[in-house]
């Protein structure tokens, strides 16, 4: 009843002030909106990197050669010659996390046809490559098991290099092209996949059994790479390690000596991206929440006037028997009534100003519920603590000086 | 036997302005019985402003006891002393002291937001008939600035009786109105105190003690004069004798 009495009269006054009031709001309104725009910008960013690297295969496991840490001079990756098709052939016997796998080999070079030439870079894989990279085949098909065994010269052909060595709208499948001088049968071109997250094209690049690139391109008996992909993506981790295992005992480490070797599951490329832009989301928030603190000081100003002005009211109030603590909770239902509902304000405007950005500036955005129910709760608790000392101040007042001040 | 609403006994007020002790009053005792109505009067630096905040519990005596319908109120607390304002005490102050903008029954309500017993409808019912006693029945959702003085002064005193208080203390009540309108304020609170309503009524002007039928003169502190008003005048009849306003 007497807290309901008190709401009122704290309601009243915020209602004889409307103006003064709307402009103490704004701070809180765009501290709240800044806070929930920057949020579903960063959530929005989040999401749409974990989904193209999602669509680049969520599951896939990449293994590569460590560096060679024993001479004085270190090599890439790449160089390093640890990683065999015993390995491999390990690897695939005794995963049982991972649903399908491929040696991979790589080599850059000039693709040939006619007068028509492009360099390109061609992979050593098996079938299963396919299944790995989530790719479709626009036409043709793949080469098979037996064609790998036998390192036919068979390949498969991405978009890019379709554009550049048959401009003039010639179907590619069936013809031969060259691949630094030495002959492949193109046998399928892969469905486009354009570019990807980090600027690459994925439609250059030639696909030919890894047999035939090792022996007839490159010349090496080694692999550049084991690509994997685990059964699913929860548990890729797990397929992480278990392949870390069996690397490790092939390799015969010991116990004490690091991995010669790399491997890494898309989990955590997205984990690396992400935590990029999770910290960008902070310092967006950070600058928000500096705004939403200066509109609590803002409130905690006007309240600070506003119980100057009202000196006489406060003496008033006292002598017809308002205690100390009625008039704290008036003004302090005041300075929360206003956050409340600046905050609510806020809510909205943020709202409107994340459709906004996602319709006309084309930004992926994604609003968080936890992001409104944070903000609107620190707005809340931003008119306690604002609102306290001009509250306190307040009800401190001696009633006798209040009433006769003028 | 009538009913003591005040009883002063040997009371004392000091202040301390820095190393000095000021001793604004220096043994006061009296009483006022239920239905009296008492000017007390005194001119500026005569204790007349203390003794004022003492009766109307907004502030402690030093020393000596004081008592308003046989509450003891040496000793309770602020908020004690709160309850007793709300409860016992109408105030009536020079300046009115209306909330701006708050319509006439707002304004009388709000002794009564502060009482939790009192529920919604009993308050509106009982501001409505506090501006019914003081002729303001047709002026409800007025503001004080669509009011006149006179009638800002009536709504502050509807305000004084809206919580059926023991004693009405008014403060230099008539202070900011002419001659007219004080006499008609007079006349309000002398047919107020004939229902029975006693009024503390704390001035410096001479003939608003003449429709009071008890006067004590305060002077450094101390009461020189404490008289029964043998011939008290009738404001309503002195309004009469005024000089007609032209409109």
């Amino acid at each position: 009843m007497r807290l309901l009495n008190l709401f009122k009269i704290a309601f009243k006054a915020i209602i004889l002030n409307k103006t003064r009031t709307l402009l103490t709001m704004l701070g809180i309104i765009i501290g709240v909106a800044s806070v929930i725009a920057m949020l579903a910008i960063g959530e929005g960013s989040k999401e749409s990197i974990r989904s193209t690297i999602s669509s680049m295969g969520s599951n896939m496991i990449t293994i590569r050669p460590g560096t060679d840490t024993r001479g004085p001079a270190r090599g890439s990756g790449g160089d390093v010659q640890t990683l065999t098709l015993k390995n491999y052939e390990v690897i695939k016997e005794q995963a049982n996390l991972l649903s399908y796998s491929t040696p991979v080999v790589n080599g850059s070079g000039q693709v040939i046809n006619g007068s028509n030439n492009w360099p390109s870079t061609i992979y050593g894989v098996n079938p299963e490559y396919l299944n790995i990279k989530v790719v479709d085949l626009q036409s043709g098909s793949m080469f098979t098991n037996a064609e790998v065994k036998s390192a036919a010269k068979v390949a498969l052909i991405g978009q890019t290099v379709v554009d550049n060595v048959f401009p003039d709208g010639q179907e590619p499948v069936g013809k031969m092209i060259r691949f630094n001088n030495i002959p492949f049968k193109v046998i399928g071109v892969l469905e486009e996949k354009g570019e990807n997250t980090f600027g690459q094209d994925q439609d250059d690049v030639v696909i030919a059994p890894y047999t035939t690139v090792q022996k007839r391109i490159l010349a090496i008996d080694y692999l550049n790479q084991i690509m994997a992909s685990a059964v699913s993506e929860d548990d890729a981790p797990e397929a992480v390690t278990q392949v870390t295992e069996i690397l490790r005992t092939q390799h015969k480490l010991q116990d004490y000596e690091d991995d010669d070797f790399s491997v890494r599951s898309m989990e955590e490329l997205i984990s690396t991206f992400s935590s990029t832009s999770e910290m960008l989301t902070l310092l967006l928030v950070a600058v928000a929440s500096i705004s939403l603190l200066i509109g609590g000081i803002g409130i905690m100003n006007i309240m600070y006037v506003s119980v100057k002005e009202r000196t006489k009211e406060i003496g008033l109030r006292m002598a017809v028997g308002g205690k100390g603590s009625d008039i704290l909770m008036q003004f302090l239902i005041e300075a929360i009534l206003i956050s409340i509902t600046g905050g609510l304000l806020g809510v909205i405007l943020g709202l409107g100003a994340t459709i906004f950005i996602e319709k006309f500036l084309n930004w992926p955005t994604s609003v968080a519920l936890y992001s409104i129910v944070i903000s609107f709760a620190v707005c809340a608790v931003t008119g306690i603590f604002f609102g306290w000392y001009p509250a306190r101040k307040a009800s401190s007042l001696d009633p006798i000086t209040a009433l006769r001040y003028e | 036997m009538t009913k003591e609403i005040i009883k002063i006994e040997n009371l004392k007020r000091a202040f301390t302005m820095g190393s000095e002790t000021v001793h604004a009053l220096k043994g006061i005792n009296f009483t006022i019985n239920e239905g009296e109505f008492v000017t007390i009067m005194g001119s500026s630096g005569s204790g007349k402003s203390t003794m004022l905040n003492i009766l109307g519990c907004l502030d402690q005596p030093t020393s000596g006891n004081y008592e308003i319908d046989q509450v003891k109120v040496k000793n309770l607390s602020r908020n004690q002393l709160a309850t007793i304002r709300n409860e016992k005490i109408g105030f009536i102050f020079q300046s009115y002291n209306l909330l701006a903008r708050t319509s006439a029954i707002e304004n009388v309500e709000l002794p009564l937001l502060y009482n939790s017993k009192v529920s919604t409808e009993e308050r509106r019912e009982r501001a409505i008939n506090a501006l019914k006693m003081v002729g303001l029945a047709d002026r409800l959702d007025h503001t004080p600035s669509q009011l006149s003085g006179g009638q800002q002064q009536r709504v502050a005193i509807a305000r004084s009786l809206v919580n059926n208080p023991v004693m009405i203390l008014a403060d230099e009540a008539t202070g900011n109105l002419d001659t007219r309108t004080s006499y008609e304020i007079m006349a309000l609170f002398q047919e107020l105190n004939k229902k029975g309503i006693t009024i503390t009524f704390v001035t410096h002007e001479p003939d608003i003690a003449t429709f009071s039928n008890r006067t004590i003169v305060l002077k450094d502190g101390n009461i020189i004069q404490d008289y029964k008003n043998n011939k008290v005048l009738s404001a309503a009849q002195e309004l009469a004798k005024l000089p007609q306003q032209d409109h």
